[in-house]
Order: structure tokens, then C-alpha cells, then sequence
């Protein structure tokens, strides 16, 4: 198990794979090369413990700077890569300098997407968070009593609010469409979301955009709104999704649609280029999705690791998630995409799982505040099988003595 | 600094420097001790940051929460002693704690 290894990307995802090549016993030599100047951490906690100044630097790095020398593991940080030349199996630096590989792994990840220009554009006090680097300006703009506008009813525009409030700042949240989690979540996980926030004094505006952002020096200072009203506002930050960046994927020539597609085993179109993480597609229920979660950047790692060491290898993706808002625990296990009923088990006012299914096939739960429904959902899911629904429904059977049934089709 | 000792998958023993406050997971991790995944990085809800306490030292550590007790029913290999470690902190009179790590994490 020898040859040339070089990785894209320093987040979770190239990192992972970087060390799992050497636990399987890779003898090649790894490069991990990364835009980002920081040593690479977790990146959830940005939007949580971290903004909320309960955690330093290095309690977000994965490994320490020393196992990257002690696994001889070339780590590149602060450096862009330009080109891949697939013909001559080389990627060129920003500097002009080449590197041949016998095996490249892509795991590019993605950028936040930013306001339009119709929907304000850029100010020095407009923010995104994606990286350390975005969370450490907004943890130095986040003082008591500020007016944060947080644009965006998604996870992260709430895990700001959250940090924001904790804080001590005055938060207004704006979602555009007519709920907050309108893609990811169903309507009794945000109503639960919802209240949470306002009980902890975030205003919540549903259905209302950006109608104007007023600035001077380049300084948003107020915000007109679709509602009609105009707020003061001294901090924006923006969450409304990432874009996938598969910009070397594209201009390489490889097969590209939403993310950098990939096959059961990561790989893409080009067999010695693998793709791993948020920037990948990957066919999942027969549809092509992308995940941007810490469990599809670890998992995908493990087979694409064990894919270069000549092992078979392949992806059966098993999501979760998590978020953290206030003293409110939400764990996500499965992924709801396409679901057609929900039952909700409601333990008490702050305690409850929302239970998808397509047919009578259980696909996902959100586990808000009950670790036991998350990881009975885990184990339920990652073996194919799915209680009934009015058993769910029904508060008073406990989740173990539930019948379960084997459920393959998706609508039945 | 209470030292805190490790047993990795393989048996090898690593005796580590702690600092008050950590968890015992950061403790392991920041010293690139083998055997604990993390993936979550603290936030209880992956599993795989499993170890086993000693037998002598299970009582003088504060016990799991619900939430650890929930996510350790399902955790790989649970047996006597086992604990999520990155909900255990690093107190002044733990020099000395043992910890096994288990085969695999998941």
C-alpha cells in the first residue's frame, strides 16, 4: 500500500481520511492540503460553544499539531490549489508549484452563500459563518445589548440567535419563506423551535425579507423590511445555506451536478479522483443528494480510505445530526427527504421526537431533548426496520416494546 | 495537573498531563492518545468517545447525566464502567484515573 496520496481540503472530511489511510496501515506518503490557515478543527461548535466564548482554539482542534508529523502527514495550511492536470496526475498551487499524486481526494467542502445585491450585498457588518476565521469577527462583534439581524430561519441562524441572546444582544430573525426550517424540518419540529427562541426574546419574523439595507462607510445601520417596517440594526449575519465548492471539479472536467458526483465507493468520474464530504453527490433512496454533516464527512472518509488501501468499499449512508440551542438538545437521526406522514411523541414541554415516514417506512426522527428516541431511531434505521405509526403516536408504550416491521419500499 | 493514565485498543499505556477543566476526551485527543473517535467533538450525541473507568476510581467520579445514560445504552461494547468521556471534567483529585479504551468505537 504504497503511492501518493494528496487531499484537498483540511476539514473534517481530509483530515479523517488522512488518518484512517494510516490506521489501515498505508504506507504512501499523505499530503493534506488546506486554504484554511488554522489547524484543523471541529467545525459545529462555531456556531455554538465557541461564538458563545466557552471553549478556546484549541479545544477545537481534531488532532494536535504533533500527530500530523507523528503519522507523517504532510499538512499544507494557508495554501490554494489551482489546477488539477488529470492527464499528467498532478494539482498545481496557487504558486505555480505541481504536485503528483497516485490517488487525489477532494473534500473542498463548501461556501456560505451570501445576500444578492437586490438583497443588500456586502458590508463590513454582514457576516457568514463557515470557517474559525468568520466565527472569530462575529465573537468580536457580538457584545451586549448590539442589534444582531440574523437572516436566515435555518440551523445556523438560529444556533446564532441562540449564542447572540445568551450574550445579552437584541436578536430579530428573518426567514423569507413562511417558516423557519422550511427545507429541513417539518412543521411541529419548527413550531417547537419557534417558541423556544421567543420564550428566550428573539423576535421571529416568518415570511419577510429584505426590502433595503441602509449603510454608511460601508456599515449596514438599518434594515428596511418586506413587512413594511425598518429596524436599527449594528450586526448581520447570514445564514441561508452553502454552495458546494466544486470549482477545481468543474474546470478538471469532472462530472459535476450540485455537488462533485461520486459512486458507492466516493469515486468520481475520473477513477483516481475521489470526492468526499459536502462538496460530494452521492445517490441515496435513488435520489442524487449532498450531506453537509460531521457523519458524512467521517463516514465517507472510512470508505475512500479503505477504498485506496484495496479494500471494497461502500457508502451506506446512515445520517445524523445535531444542534444545540440554549440548554435545548435537538439530535436528528435518518433524513426526512420526501416523508409523508409525521407522529410526534410529546415526553413533556421540552421534551419530544418527531417521527417521519414515506408510507409505513420510517425514514427520520428529531429527537429534541430525548437522547433515547435518537438513538433507538439509529439503530432502528441503520437496520431497515420501522415501528407503526400509531404506536409512536402513542406516549404510553415505551419505544422498546414497540413491534417493528421490515419496510424496503418507500411509499407503500 | 492530575496525570491521567490511558489504555489504548492495543494495550499500550499512555500516562498523559490533564488540565483542569478539560474533558477527559479533549485530554485524550490533544495527546493524540488512540482509540477514541470524537467525531462530535463534546457534544454528546455520537458515542464514540467510550471508555471504561476503572473499577477503582467509578465512584469517585460524578455520575452520567440522563443524556450519557441514553447515548451509552447504545454505545459499542458497553460494559461495567462505561462512560462517554467527553462528559467527564478534569477535577483536581483525578491523578491517576485509569481508563480503558474499547476495541472500536462503533
Amino acid at each position: 500500500m504504497n503511492g501518493n496520496v494528496v487531499i484537498v481540503g483540511s476539514g473534517h472530511a481530509g483530515v479523517s481520511v488522512a488518518f484512517k489511510l494510516r490506521t489501515l496501515g498505508f504506507k504512501g506518503t499523505i499530503t493534506v492540503i488546506g486554504e484554511d490557515i488554522y489547524l484543523p478543527y471541529h467545525r459545529p461548535p462555531l456556531s455554538k460553544k465557541y461564538i458563545a466564548n466557552l471553549g478556546d482554539e484549541e479545544r477545537l482542534y481534531l488532532k494536535p499539531e504533533s500527530q500530523y508529523r507523528s503519522e507523517q502527514i504532510d499538512l499544507r495550511l494557508n495554501c490554494r490549489v489551482n489546477a488539477i492536470h488529470r492527464s499528467q496526475n498532478q494539482i498545481e498551487l496557487e504558486d505555480g508549484q505541481r504536485v503528483h499524486y497516485d490517488t487525489l481526494v477532494l473534500a473542498t467542502g463548501a461556501r456560505a452563500r451570501t445576500l444578492s445585491e437586490e438583497q443588500g450585498g456586502r458590508a463590513q457588518n454582514i457576516h457568514t459563518l463557515r470557517n474559525l476565521s468568520d466565527a472569530k469577527r462575529i465573537r468580536d462583534t457580538f457584545t451586549p445589548n448590539k442589534n444582531l439581524l440574523v437572516v436566515g430561519g435555518g440551523y445556523i441562524g438560529l444556533e446564532m440567535a441562540a449564542v447572540a441572546r445568551s450574550l445579552g444582544l437584541q436578536v430579530t430573525l428573518i426567514e423569507r419563506e413562511d417558516r423557519i426550517l422550511g427545507r429541513v424540518a417539518a412543521a411541529q419540529t419548527a413550531a417547537h423551535f419557534k417558541s423556544l427562541h421567543q420564550k428566550h426574546g428573539v423576535r421571529i419574523l416568518e415570511g419577510v425579507g429584505i426590502n433595503y439595507l441602509e449603510r454608511s462607510d460601508d456599515r449596514v445601520e438599518k434594515a428596511g423590511l418586506s413587512d413594511g417596517t425598518e429596524i436599527d440594526v449594528d450586526v448581520v449575519v447570514v445564514g441561508i445555506g452553502v454552495i458546494p465548492d466544486v470549482t477545481l471539479a468543474k474546470d478538471a472536467g469532472l462530472q459535476v451536478a450540485n455537488g462533485i458526483v461520486v459512486d458507492h465507493a466516493g469515486r468520481t468520474s475520473d477513477t483516481a479522483i475521489y470526492a468526499i464530504g459536502d462538496c460530494a453527490s452521492f445517490a441515496f433512496r435513488d435520489q442524487m443528494i449532498r450531506l453537509e454533516s460531521v457523519q458524512n464527512a467521517v463516514d465517507m472518509a472510512e470508505v475512500v480510505a479503505r477504498s485506496i488501501t484495496g479494500a471494497s468499499a461502500s457508502y451506506d449512508c446512515q445520517p445524523w445530526f445535531w444542534s444545540d440551542q440554549y440548554t435545548t438538545k435537538l439530535q436528528i437521526a435518518g433524513l426526512n427527504l420526501g416523508y409523508t406522514h409525521v407522529a410526534v411523541r410529546r415526553k413533556n414541554d421540552s421534551s419530544l421526537s418527531i417521527w417521519y415516514f414515506a408510507g409505513e417506512r420510517l425514514i427520520a426522527v428529531d429527537a429534541v431533548n430525548d437522547a433515547k428516541a435518537f438513538m433507538t431511531a439509529r439503530r432502528w434505521l441503520s437496520s431497515g426496520q420501522s415501528p407503526d405509526l400509531d404506536g409512536i403516536a402513542n406516549e404510553s408504550l415505551e419505544l422498546n416494546t414497540l413491534t417493528l416491521s421490515e419496510k424496503t419500499d418507500l411509499v407503500t | 495537573m492530575p496525570n491521567i493514565i490511558f489504555i489504548e485498543p492495543d494495550g499500550v499505556r499512555k500516562s498523559v498531563n490533564a488540565e483542569i477543566g478539560q474533558s477527559i476526551m479533549e485530554v485524550a485527543v490533544q495527546n493524540g492518545v488512540n482509540g477514541i473517535d470524537a467525531d462530535c467533538g463534546g457534544a454528546c450525541s455520537c458515542a464514540t468517545c467510550h471508555g471504561y473507568i476503572d473499577e477503582k476510581w467509578r465512584d469517585r467520579i460524578e455520575s452520567a447525566d440522563a443524556v450519557e445514560l441514553e447515548m451509552l445504552d447504545f454505545a459499542y461494547m458497553r460494559a461495567e464502567g462505561s462512560r462517554l468521556t467527553c462528559q467527564i471534567k478534569v477535577v483536581d483529585d483525578m491523578d491517576g484515573l485509569l481508563i480503558r479504551l474499547p476495541d472500536a468505537q462503533a
